[in-house]
């Protein structure tokens, strides 16, 4: 056990290392969703009107929490990539034949992407005031809780792809026909009243919308401003750790599936 | 079918069986009936058995596509088995994994040091990966470090190293955790001609001090020249095992080598005239056969103006590969998934 742990630790320690060393990264996976946010919002407040929405709030607002939604897929995509690649003619190959499980290996990359993730959006956070919202204390620490076990799940969705996939070719097929579809049904983009029946179900049933509510709600922690009518906070949060518990789970046994252990 | 397959340990060389320990006759890795296919389809591997003696240097010789990849990915334990067994450091592969993965150290062809941390980080990490830490992982690290050479690059980022350099710390971490057996695949890839033989002269080296068994890959003749035996690979199967001066004896005597514009028409001549039997191999014409150098002048003497050259030698590994498969080392055989 103590190995694992000693093992999971060091895998979540590169990560790390390798972030700070490359400040491009850092930027990269600010500086899209931030240009989104801001074109977007300025674009759509005028036309946004949904039923239900709170008085005084817009969709730069809006899309606040959807933005740091897109941080957090945003840097899980990456560490997909870079495992994929990692993993065929790189450094992953030296970790998949020391005396490591591949669930810990997996728990390692999970941990680490997650880390990365995590503190991205904790920056993104800095900037809730130009969305209007307010944070207190506690909104930034159970955010930053949801951030964490989103991003849990979104990196080990990400490795799932990454433990099937042979090559990064056809890679963005998967990016552009599954993750970016299951943010925008997640009520990043738009809310889930007044869409049509046909896309009501694909949005109740997007285990990302729960992770989408329970963010907007603990952003709003202690006040009655959020905008959501998906259920209660309780219930996102609770499907959100099944969702990424599922993940991992799923992530560590399709790792296993290719080696003798 | 298969003149040249010694029996299995027959010819563990002078400098391994020189040793004295009990275990420079046991055996560090074995494999029986290995196949292998990808998706069920091709067969990568077909019927692959040999045995490597504790303190052998043992090579895998064949030309790309012939096994070789895909044999070291076994053996690596990257990929689990699918049929044949193999053993290693007395532990079976697919009940021992993890035993055996914490024993032996493996070298990649491409590199899989992260060169954006340093060479005392990457080691460190290594290190901890096989559940060394604390002072123990310190002071094996900085061992190894000058051991190799490195000591003073030691606070170097890998990507800031040159290519020679870099395989020395591929080197040290496949090492850090003193594996008994040594796994190397095409050890030599972006080396220079000098940085090979560096390389090779230490693993000479590590077997003498430590006694380490090393098994490695390679489509270098001379790399192969410098192992104890070798196993030739083709096509997935194995056409011969045993030392290099066993095998390049069995060609007997000298190579010659015919070119000519048409060689169908010479060879029938040649059996026609001097009742030399010669094999076609990829437009040339070779002859095996002692006192090469008077059949150079009667050749040249009977058909001069219908040869483009002459050449004859010392057989090589690589007569010896054409001398059992019938084609050339260098030439395009369906390539292995990559």
């Amino acid at each position: 056990m103590s190995d694992a742990i000693l093992q999971a630790g060091t895998l979540w320690w590169r990560e790390i290392v390798r972030f700070i060393r490359q400040r491009s990264r850092v930027t990269g996976a600010l500086l899209q969703p931030l240009l989104f946010w801001l074109v977007l919002g300025a674009g759509l407040t005028a036309s946004f009107r949904p039923s239900g929405m709170p008085g005084g709030m817009n969709y730069v607002e809006y899309f606040y929490p959807g933005v740091i939604m897109l941080v957090l897929l945003f840097t899980a995509i990456f560490g997909t990539v870079s495992t994929i690649e990692d993993r065929r003619e790189g450094f992953l190959q030296g970790v998949l034949v020391a005396p490591v499980s591949r669930r810990t290996v997996v728990m390692g990359q999970a941990l680490g992407g997650t880390t990365l993730a995590l503190i991205q959006g904790l920056v993104f956070l800095v900037l809730a005031p130009f969305a209007g919202i307010h944070l207190s204390v506690a909104a930034v620490l159970l955010s930053g809780a949801m951030m964490a076990i989103i991003a849990f799940a979104l990196t080990s969705i990400g490795l799932v792809i990454a433990w099937r996939m042979e090559s990064t070719q056809g890679f963005h097929v998967i990016v552009n026909m599954i993750l970016i579809p299951v943010w925008l049904l997640s009520g990043a983009f738009f809310p889930q009243t007044g869409v049509p029946a046909w896309l009501e179900w694909p949005m109740r049933l997007n285990p990302l919308s729960y992770g989408m509510s329970a963010l907007r709600k603990a952003l709003y922690f202690g006040q009655a401003q959020s905008f959501c009518s998906l259920t209660s906070f309780r219930w996102s949060a609770a499907v959100s750790v099944v969702f990424a518990a599922a993940m991992f789970a799923i992530a560590a046994q399709v790792a296993r599936r290719s080696s003798p252990v | 079918m298969y003149p040249l397959q010694m029996s299995i340990l027959s010819s563990v060389s002078n400098a391994a069986s020189r040793e004295t320990e009990p275990r420079a006759r046991t055996v560090a890795l074995e494999a029986h009936g290995l196949s292998f296919a990808y998706g069920g389809e091709r067969r990568a591997l077909a019927d692959v058995s040999f045995a490597v003696a504790c303190g052998e240097i043992f090579g895998f010789l064949g030309p790309n596509g012939g096994g070789k990849t895909t044999l070291f990915r076994l053996l690596s334990t990257l990929v689990p088995l699918q049929s044949g067994e193999v053993r290693a450091l007395g532990e079976d592969f697919r009940a021992g994994t993890l035993a055996i993965r914490r024993r032996m150290g493996v070298v990649f062809q491409y590199p899989s040091i992260d060169g954006k941390l340093t060479v005392a980080e990457n080691l460190a990490h290594h290190g901890r990966l096989y559940g060394i830490h604390g002072r123990k992982l310190r002071e094996r690290s900085a061992a190894m470090l000058e051991r190799l050479g490195l000591a003073a690059r030691a606070g170097d980022l890998v990507e800031t190293l040159s290519g020679g350099l870099r395989r020395r710390v591929e080197l040290a971490k496949a090492l850090l955790h003193e594996p008994r057996l040594l796994l190397l695949d095409e050890p030599s890839t972006g080396l220079d001609p000098v940085a090979r033989r560096e390389f090779f002269d230490y693993l000479h080296h590590l077997r003498e001090s430590d006694g380490v068994t090393i098994v490695l890959t390679t489509h270098h003749m001379e790399e192969a020249e410098r192992c104890d035996r070798i196993a030739i690979l083709s096509q997935g199967r194995m056409v011969a095992m045993a030392a290099p001066g066993e095998l390049k004896a069995e060609v007997g005597g000298d190579v010659v080598v015919i070119r000519a514009r048409e060689p169908e028409l010479l060879q029938r001549k040649l059996m026609h005239q001097l009742k030399l039997a010669s094999t076609l191999v990829d437009g040339t014409l070779r002859i095996e056969r002692p006192r090469g150098h008077e059949l150079v002048r009667e050749v040249v003497e009977t058909f001069g103006s219908e040869v483009d050259s002459v050449s004859f030698g010392k057989p090589t590994l690589e007569d010896v590969f054409v001398h059992l498969t019938g084609h050339r080392f260098f030439t395009s055989e369906p390539g292995e998934p990559s």
